[in-house]
């Protein structure tokens, strides 16, 4: 079981929260050139790091406000608990934040190959 | 170095050689069964093969025993970075049917009962198939409204289903207590007669070893750490054994299917979380049919050891940590002794948790991907057992062809970007 702090009412078991999944994921502007892979990616695909994660809670059965957590997904550990509207200020939260395949450059996201090395 | 290896590895005996029957129980008798031949081989990979299947739990050996059988490729390995049914294979409620209401499932789900059917004969391993029923209950007016017309659509698919009132479940059961006073009153339920469960690591040691009998080479503590790929093309393997070149990729790694495609350098719209089951001290046959229960999350089957088999639910928030919430227990527990009075004062031995991979859709991924010659299967969520032959039957054939059939096709990747999305919340048993 997760020990979750809310930022205001401190440490709670899981099972009071709610899980809102993977933080800072911008909605694309609908305009016309938003193409259904660029939504598709937006609504369906998942970080899912084994590793260091950046996800949303909400404390539901309390105080039902939303904050986000930098957790590790292979030891469960909590590393930094930060409000919605801002971005991780840990070390391993802002590069968790700068590594996520959604902020680097459209160049990068194709698949890997060796002859670039 | 590697050429040696593989001058040094053994045959594969043939069925005839090796060929379980009641002769050879009687054979091996007269000498206190200190002779029964290796069921598999334990082999060192080879320099290149023409399909490897990353994963030997049920679905990827399937996938290799099929593509041998079938497709007549003669040079495959699976490898794993464990032991064989170690993963999710090993760790499942092992039930079985094919309840399930869109077309698309049904179809797949169906195929794969059907195998499931004639399984042991073909594989000449008894995977103690045991049709006993599964019976899944309603405990709300409307939640048994749904039921009614779940099951109609699924008859229109030819496939098994019936509605059931509480009399006649307390005549399959009589230890469920019915009375209409309880919290979540059973107000009836439907049957598949046709579904129940199997002994999961028998069917990942049938399929290991009838492959392993047509030549597949399985390759255990084999850890893949990444892929070659040119040209967007996969050339091979990095192993923790090395480099292992390969014609074709199929991966089947429940649980870590968002991590190896990571490797490959794409994403899938897979959440990993744990989901945890239990088993009781052994008691005599008190059960002798399936129970779920959708709405109080609880699903009960007794093995033939006697054990109380007992699924919770998956955890909201993705884990890799294999261990789940103890809520989660708790309240499935709740619902099981309220159900059946008479669990009770059972013990429980042993609490599990497991990795799955669940899709928006509650539907599995068989795909091809974005790089070209490498496949996914993955995104079984709860419930990948039941699929274990038909999965990996399909899957074969889309290695070898390079294009799904019929059964395939609805569960690629792309109906996430045309939004043909086949949503089977509903028959999952396990909230997502």
């Amino acid at each position: 079981m997760l020990h979750i702090e809310c930022p205001w009412c401190g440490f709670r078991d899981d099972a009071e929260f709610h899980y809102g999944g993977e933080a800072h994921i911008t909605r694309p502007d609908p305009s016309k050139t938003l193409t259904d892979e660029k939504f598709s990616e937006y609504l369906f695909l998942k970080t899912n790091t084994k590793g260091l994660i950046l996800e949303r809670w909400c404390h539901r059965s309390g105080c039902r406000r939303w904050f986000n957590v930098l957790r590790n997904t292979i030891t469960n550990e909590i590393l930094e608990v930060y409000p919605v509207t801002e971005t991780p200020s840990s070390k391993q939260g802002k590069e968790t934040y700068d590594r996520n395949w959604r902020r680097i450059s459209p160049s990068k996201k194709t698949p890997k190959t060796d002859e670039a090395k | 170095m590697i050429e040696k290896r593989e001058k040094a590895q053994p045959r594969s005996l043939t069925l005839k050689e090796n060929n379980y029957s009641f002769f050879s129980l009687a054979k091996n008798a007269f000498s206190k069964h200190k002779n029964w031949p290796q069921a598999w081989r334990s082999t060192e990979p080879k320099p290149e093969y023409d399909v490897i299947v990353v994963g030997a739990g049920g679905h990827g050996l399937a996938t290799a025993y099929y593509l041998a059988k079938e497709h007549g490729s003669k040079n495959i390995a699976v490898i794993d970075k464990g032991w064989l049914g170690g993963g999710n294979t090993g760790r499942n409620t092992t039930i079985i049917r094919s309840n399930y209401m869109w077309d698309e499932s049904a179809g797949i789900y169906e195929h794969s009962l059907k195998l499931w059917e004639t399984l042991s004969h073909e594989l000449n391993f008894n995977t103690m198939f045991s049709q006993r029923g599964v019976l899944t209950l309603a405990h709300t007016e409307h939640e048994l409204k749904e039921m009614t017309r779940r099951v109609e659509a699924i008859r229109l698919n030819g496939i098994d289903s019936e509605v059931l009132n509480p009399r006649a479940i307390k005549q399959i059961v009589p230890i469920i207590d019915i009375n209409p006073q309880l919290r979540y009153p059973v107000m009836g339920g439907f049957i598949q007669r046709r579904g129940g469960t199997a002994r999961h690591d028998a069917v990942a040691w049938g399929y290991a070893r009838a492959a392993d009998q047509l030549g597949v080479d399985i390759i255990q503590n084999c850890e893949v750490t990444g892929f070659n790929i040119k040209k967007g093309t996969i050339t091979a393997v990095k192993t923790v054994k090395g480099e292992i070149k390969a014609n074709k990729v199929a991966c089947v790694v429940a649980g870590h299917a968002g991590v190896i495609a990571e490797m490959a350098g794409f994403r899938l719209p897979i959440d990993s979380r744990p989901l945890q089951a239990l088993v009781s001290e052994p008691i005599k046959p008190i059960l002798d049919t399936v129970i779920m229960s959708n709405s109080v999350h609880m699903y009960v089957s007794q093995s033939d050891k006697g054990e109380l088999v007992l699924g919770a639910g998956a955890d909201s928030y993705n884990s890799y940590s294999q261990r789940g919430s103890l809520n989660i227990i708790e309240g499935m527990l709740a619902a099981a002794v309220e159900l059946f009075p008479v669990f009770s004062r059972l013990r429980m031995l042993r609490s599990w948790g497991g990795i799955v991979d669940t899709c928006p859709d509650a539907s599995p991924i068989i795909s091809k991907t974005p790089v070209k010659n490498l496949y996914f299967n993955c995104g079984w969520g709860t419930g990948g057992f039941k699929a274990t032959p038909g999965s990996g039957h399909v899957f074969a054939d889309l290695v070898a062809k390079d294009e799904p059939n019929s059964l395939a096709a609805p569960f690629s990747l792309d109906r996430f970007v045309g939004g043909y999305l086949i949503d089977e919340h509903g028959a999952a048993g396990v909230a997502h």
